[in-house]
């Protein structure tokens, strides 16, 4: 089956491979001997305390960093060989950009869509489609004209994923993404990020210290704490007691007890 | 020799640009006036608002040296600027902040170094005319190289600056996009540099500055969109080269200064307009 764009979603190709994957800060081991799998069309989060390293295996899977042992395939290859780098969606931690702030949330997806036809392309129907489809995907289309400083922190989250998915990503990444974000929003991120993986087929690797209403939404959980702690479905760690969502702040307090 | 038919223009424009050199200034000042908002957008909202200040100051040093050697202040100083520019954005970009205190130490040097060289040179008494331009002796030369200057500016960031908007909105995105931030964050500051030496002769070295700044500062409170804070930056930037020039003709005043009067003066008025809307 053919999701959205074409992409063959259920044959479980493996989108993110990590394999065997250390790496120091001088002396200072912070990752070690990691290894895991992110297949097509899987919703997964990547959890763990302050200071477990995830930013760390961020900037490794990105290409940010370069690992002391092990690799990284991202998308098919080194993550520093990627070409089609709009393959590739990514939403980094960020601040609320200031009210005055001046561009609209259109010329921030467009952005988006800019990295996968290319910074010079002419934008064609088909992208003014995609652009828009990807705002509907967030429920932002009715504010495309506002200014992006102008939307509450959730309503700027989401714009930056529509700039992410603009770009038809086969891997979303999102780092932080739900940080300071109130419930509501929550859900409407948890809806667009289900949208996109049943839609579009895209796998979708969630960076966060806590996963509150996405909680449901997720296929495998991956658990940090310098090395891969816990890999598995989230019902194998709410069997262990731990929950997950917003009932509660059991994971953020377990994976601090990691420590 | 028919000197009107070198006059370019010297028969259509009305009063008061019916003489060549006026019409020079309005040329040079028209380039100054749709480049610096342009390269200004891209500075004020990264919060280097005053770059092109502490550049000039560079641009000062430049002025010196060729005023020392014997050799053309334009280039000397569009290289000394170019090259101090580069430098700036290094500090900068280590420093991960606005590496306030380092970019001082370049900034204040290069203003020092422009007086003592100056000085050396004999030529203290030309100080004023790039501190403060000298927009209405501007030659036929000088002109033709501020209009060059103005098309390569435009011309570079019509190629770029989509990229350029990406890496304003997120920079970590851009990058991991495949974006090279460094080269393009490295392009803006020399497009910087070069606004900063072509304003020398128009509004001058102290005040070439305003001109990125001002009118962006208006555009901002009227426009909702990047692509409109350019385009109504720009005209702002013209708008206030124009009235400026005539201004500075019925009251006699000192062009660069009053340019720049006028740029202030449409910032206050747009910030209340906006307000109130």
């Amino acid at each position: 089956m053919l999701g959205h764009f074409g992409i063959d979603y259920h044959s479980r190709i493996a989108v993110l491979q990590v394999a065997n994957l250390s790496f120091s800060y001088g002396a200072t081991p912070v990752l070690d001997a990691i290894s895991f799998s992110v297949e097509a069309g899987e919703f997964a989060a990547l959890v763990g305390p302050n200071g477990s390293g995830k930013s760390t295996l961020l900037k490794l899977v990105l290409g940010l960093l370069t690992p002391n042992t092990g690799t990284v395939s991202l998308l098919g290859g080194a993550p520093t060989e990627l070409r089609q780098r709009g393959r590739l969606g990514y939403v980094a931690q960020r601040q609320a950009l200031p009210k005055d702030f001046p561009c609209t949330v259109e010329e921030v997806v467009t952005a988006g869509r800019l990295n996968r036809i290319g910074w010079r392309a002419r934008m064609r129907a088909g992208d003014r489609f995609e652009v828009d489809h990807a705002l509907e995907s967030v429920s932002l289309l009715g504010l495309r004209k506002r200014r992006i400083g102008e939307l509450s922190g959730g309503q700027q989250q989401r714009a930056f994923i529509a700039k992410a998915l603009a770009s038809q990503p086969e891997l979303l990444i999102l780092d932080e993404p739900i940080a300071g974000v109130d419930a509501q929003s929550q859900d409407e991120f948890a809806t667009a990020l289900t949208h996109l993986r049943d839609e579009h087929g895209a796998a979708i690797v969630l960076v966060s210290h806590e996963l509150g209403a996405v909680a449901h939404a997720l296929d495998r959980v991956l658990v940090l704490k310098r090395t891969i702690v816990f890999n598995g479905a989230p019902e194998g760690l709410t069997a262990q007691g731990i929950s997950l969502g917003i009932h509660g702040h059991d994971l953020p307090v377990w994976l601090e007890g990691l420590r | 020799m028919n000197t009107v038919g070198l006059r370019f223009g010297a028969l259509l424009l009305p009063w008061p640009f019916e003489r060549e050199y006026l019409q020079l200034a309005l040329v040079a000042g028209l380039v100054v006036g749709i480049c610096a908002p342009i390269i200004g957008a891209y500075l004020v909202q990264r919060n280097l608002s005053l770059m092109g200040d502490g550049l000039g100051h560079l641009a000062f040093a430049g002025v010196g040296l060729a005023l020392l050697t014997d050799t053309s202040p334009l280039w000397v100083a569009l290289a000394v600027t170019i090259v101090g520019a580069l430098i700036v954005e290094r500090i900068r970009a280590r420093s991960k902040s606005s590496g306030d205190l380092a970019l001082s130490l370049v900034f204040y040097s290069g203003l020092a170094m422009g007086s003592v060289l100056l000085g050396r040179a004999g030529a203290g008494a030309k100080a004023s005319s790039y501190l403060f331009g000298s927009l209405l002796s501007i030659d036929r030369t000088e002109t033709l190289v501020v209009v060059v200057s103005g098309v390569v500016i435009v011309a570079v960031m019509a190629v770029i600056g989509r990229s350029l908007f990406a890496v304003l909105v997120d920079e970590e995105a851009a990058a991991v996009g495949g974006l090279p931030v460094r080269t393009l964050n490295d392009v803006l500051m020399v497009l910087t540099a070069i606004t900063v030496v072509v304003g020398m002769r128009t509004v001058g070295i102290l005040l070439v500055s305003a001109l990125m700044v001002l009118p962006v500062g208006a555009s901002k409170a009227l426009t909702t969109s990047f692509r409109s804070l350019l385009v109504v930056g720009s005209a702002f930037g013209v708008g206030s080269v124009v009235a400026g020039l005539v201004l500075s003709r019925v009251v006699d005043t000192f062009a660069g200064g009053t340019i720049v009067l006028v740029a202030s003066a449409a910032f206050l008025l747009a910030s209340l307009v906006g307000r109130s809307r």
